[in-house]
Order: C-alpha cells, then sequence, then structure tokens
C-alpha cells in the first residue's frame, strides 16, 4: 500500500463517518419529540454534512482520480464506504440515536484534537474547523445521555438498552490496520488504538453520572472502516441518499 | 495611446463589502461578520479571501453569490473569492458594530462565559437556556425569564 493509497483510505474513513451518521442524524428532520430538539439534531447534522465535504474534498484529491465530495459521496456502492458501523445502525428511538451520538462524538472530539497536529497541513486544518463544531455536540449530546440515563425509570432503561445494543459497535474505532500505520509514520494520524484510554476516561465519567452501567464484554462488530463488511442497513440508507443520482445520473440542482 | 486603469483601493473594497448582508442576519454585514479574511489585488484580479462561520452553513454559497454581485456591480472584472478553512472562524472576529448591531436586532451577542449577559429586548439577567441550538447553526436559543420572552443568541466559538 502506497503513502497515498493509504492517506486516500483515511480521509474516506473521515468523511464516510461524518456522511454517513450526518445522513442518518438527518432522518429525524420533522419527526423529533420536541421542535427544539428537531433543530438541534438537523443542525448536528448539517454540521457533519460540512465536514464530510471537506474531508471527501480531500480524498478526492488524495485519489487524483478527478472525483469530486459529491462524486464520492453519491457514486459509490455499499462496499467502498469506509465508516465505522456505529455510523450506519438504525436510529431506533430518541434515546438510541442520541447514545449513538454520544459514543461517536466522544470518539470524534479527541480523534480531531490530534489531528490538529498532523504533519498535513490540510488535515490539521479540517480537524482545527470540525473540532469547534464537535465540541458542542459532544457537550449537547453528553448533557442530554446524563438528563435522560438519571432521568425516570423510563428513560433510564431506554439508555441503558440503548448502550447494551450499541457498545458491540464501540471497539471498531479503535482498531488499527496497515492504512493506520502508514499514517502513524507519516505524522498524518495518530494509531486509533491510541485514543482508547482517552475514551475510556471520557466516557466512564459521563456514564456513570448518567447513572447507566457499561456492558461488561469487550467484543466488536467489525468490517465497517476496512470495508470486508457493511451490516445490511448501509445498503438501505444509500438507496435513499443516492436514489436521485441513480435515478438520474449526473443530474445537478 | 497608454491605457488608464484605475483599481480601487483595498480600503475601498472593505467599505463595499462591508455593505454586504448576512444573508441570514441582515443587519450586520459580511465584514461585521469578520468571514472576509482579506482582500488584494493580485496583478489584475481581486482576490478575496473568505472563512465559513460552520462547515456546514448553508448560508457560505450564498454569501460568496452576495459579494461576487456586489462587486461585479461596483464593476471588478476580475474576481476570485477564495475558501480560507485555516485559522478556524471565531466569533472573537464579529465586529463591535455588528455586536452592537445583532444586540439592538434582539439576538444577544457572544460571551466568552458562554451564554448571553441579558436579555437583549429588557436587558435582564434572569435568563434559561431552551435549547444548544438555534434557528441557525451559528445560534443557540434561551429565554428571558422576566419579560418571557424567547431569543437567539450567538453562540461564542
Amino acid at each position: 500500500m502506497t503513502r497515498d493509497d493509504a492517506f486516500a483510505q483515511f480521509l474516506l474513513r473521515m468523511g464516510d463517518n461524518t456522511l454517513i451518521l450526518g445522513h442518518r442524524v438527518s432522518e429525524w428532520c420533522g419527526h423529533a419529540p420536541v421542535l427544539e430538539e428537531d433543530i438541534a439534531l438537523a443542525n448536528t447534522a448539517l454540521d457533519l454534512i460540512g465536514q464530510t465535504q471537506m474531508w471527501l474534498g480531500l480524498a478526492g484529491e488524495v485519489q487524483g482520480e478527478g472525483k469530486s465530495a459529491d462524486d464520492l459521496a453519491f457514486l459509490r456502492d455499499a462496499w467502498d464506504f469506509r465508516n465505522v458501523l456505529l455510523c450506519e445502525v438504525p436510529n431506533g428511538d430518541f434515546g438510541r440515536t442520541l447514545m449513538r451520538q454520544f459514543l461517536f462524538d466522544a470518539w470524534h472530539s479527541i480523534q480531531l484534537g490530534r489531528l490538529m497536529k498532523s504533519s498535513d497541513e490540510r488535515v490539521a486544518a479540517i480537524a482545527e474547523k470540525a473540532s469547534k463544531e464537535v465540541a458542542y455536540h459532544l457537550e449537547r449530546s453528553a448533557d442530554t445521555v446524563v438528563g435522560l440515563g438519571d432521568g425516570t425509570e423510563e428513560s433510564h432503561r431506554r439508555m441503558q438498552e440503548a448502550l447494551d445494543y450499541l457498545w458491540p459497535y464501540v471497539g471498531e474505532m479503535f482498531q488499527s490496520d496497515e492504512a493506520d500505520a502508514e499514517m502513524v509514520k507519516a505524522g498524518i494520524a495518530p494509531d486509533p488504538a491510541s485514543l482508547r484510554e482517552e475514551y475510556d476516561a471520557l466516557i466512564s465519567r459521563i456514564l456513570s453520572d448518567a447513572t447507566l452501567t457499561i456492558p461488561d464484554s469487550s467484543f466488536a462488530h467489525k468490517g465497517g472502516r476496512t470495508g470486508a463488511m457493511h451490516t445490511e442497513h448501509l445498503g438501505h440508507l444509500l438507496t435513499q441518499m443516492q436514489w436521485l443520482q441513480r435515478a438520474y445520473p449526473g443530474a445537478k440542482w | 495611446m497608454s491605457q488608464v486603469t484605475t483599481q480601487p483601493s483595498t480600503d475601498q473594497i472593505w467599505e463595499w463589502l462591508d455593505a454586504v448582508p448576512d444573508p441570514e442576519i441582515p443587519v450586520i454585514s459580511v465584514v461585521d461578520l469578520g468571514i472576509v479574511r482579506g482582500v488584494e489585488w493580485q496583478g489584475e484580479t481581486l482576490v478575496v479571501s473568505v472563512t465559513p462561520t460552520y462547515s456546514g452553513c448553508p448560508a457560505t454559497s450564498i454569501i460568496s453569490l452576495d459579494i461576487e454581485t456586489a462587486l461585479r456591480s461596483k464593476g471588478i472584472e476580475y474576481l476570485k473569492i477564495e475558501t480560507q478553512i485555516s485559522p478556524a472562524w471565531t466569533t472573537d472576529w464579529l465586529s463591535e458594530k455588528g455586536r452592537a448591531k445583532l444586540e439592538e436586532y434582539g439576538i444577544a451577542p457572544p460571551q466568552p462565559a458562554g451564554g448571553p449577559e441579558k436579555c437583549p429586548r429588557c436587558g435582564s439577567k434572569n435568563l434559561t437556556k431552551v435549547s444548544q441550538f438555534g434557528s441557525t447553526p451559528c445560534k443557540a436559543h434561551w429565554r428571558c425569564q422576566d419579560c418571557l420572552e424567547p431569543f437567539d443568541y450567538f453562540k461564542c466559538i
């Protein structure tokens, strides 16, 4: 694997995470329990899609095949996506959506903090921009997880169920492969595994405030960030997200 | 015959840009908002650097278009608008004039403490946060506990 192949892979991973999660979160638009939450979810989705344009734009540049961020978002099929499985699991109820957001935001904020020191100044610039937004996402999702976890009997039960359901998807964010090793060597990105300690400390503190129990299992579903095996849900998501470009190839707004 | 071309000064350009309203908060200009980061002549071409407030802000492309339209109407022929993402935009770049206009309009200006200083309507400090997000990515939703009026707070980032 060449340096550029590894770099493009890394950028697809960053951009596909924000794209797929951004799309998932946008599915709430018009459906959230109260107007303020609807607006908050739509704004979070918007930030993530905005970040996607920067990551996938750079991915296209590094690939050097003349592909734009839009080409990469709309003209690839499931097996070419490199997002972690956590981002593609269905929304479930409001509690599960916010728990997924929290588990991702915590990783995202730590990752972007490291990427701000990247040896590649384009990566550092995107990370600097995105980290301001993600700090805000994390503040909100953490607050909501605590509010609902340490809330009523019903909300507590649902949040614990959400955590139990999503926990097996957490481990994939910290897995490393050949492309990651290449990124570490080039000083472009950290080894994913090196984020785990900080992540565990952060989520343990919040989940403990939320009176929730982290499942005692280290089993991790994987295959998303390598593209080896996505869940069945990604294909369904793409049929909706890519519908227009599939039905009318090359259509412009 | 020598051709005389008069290039407007960059000060003049800044002044023109200060008349271009932000599309979502039209009481302040794009210059007040602090998103115009540079104005420079490169030969015959005027280069304007613009930084997005939020990476997903849907107003970004409209802002570039508004800037282009304004400068073209002043006779600028060769124009390049560059997007600059680093250093990342911060609310510290809002002008004093912009902050005052925001407050007058009913939007509490950003504060380093992380919340509005006072109700933009009645001046009360008895405030409560309704939601961390508001009508646009750059704002949060607050309410005054005295006059009971809901209002937007320009988030500090």
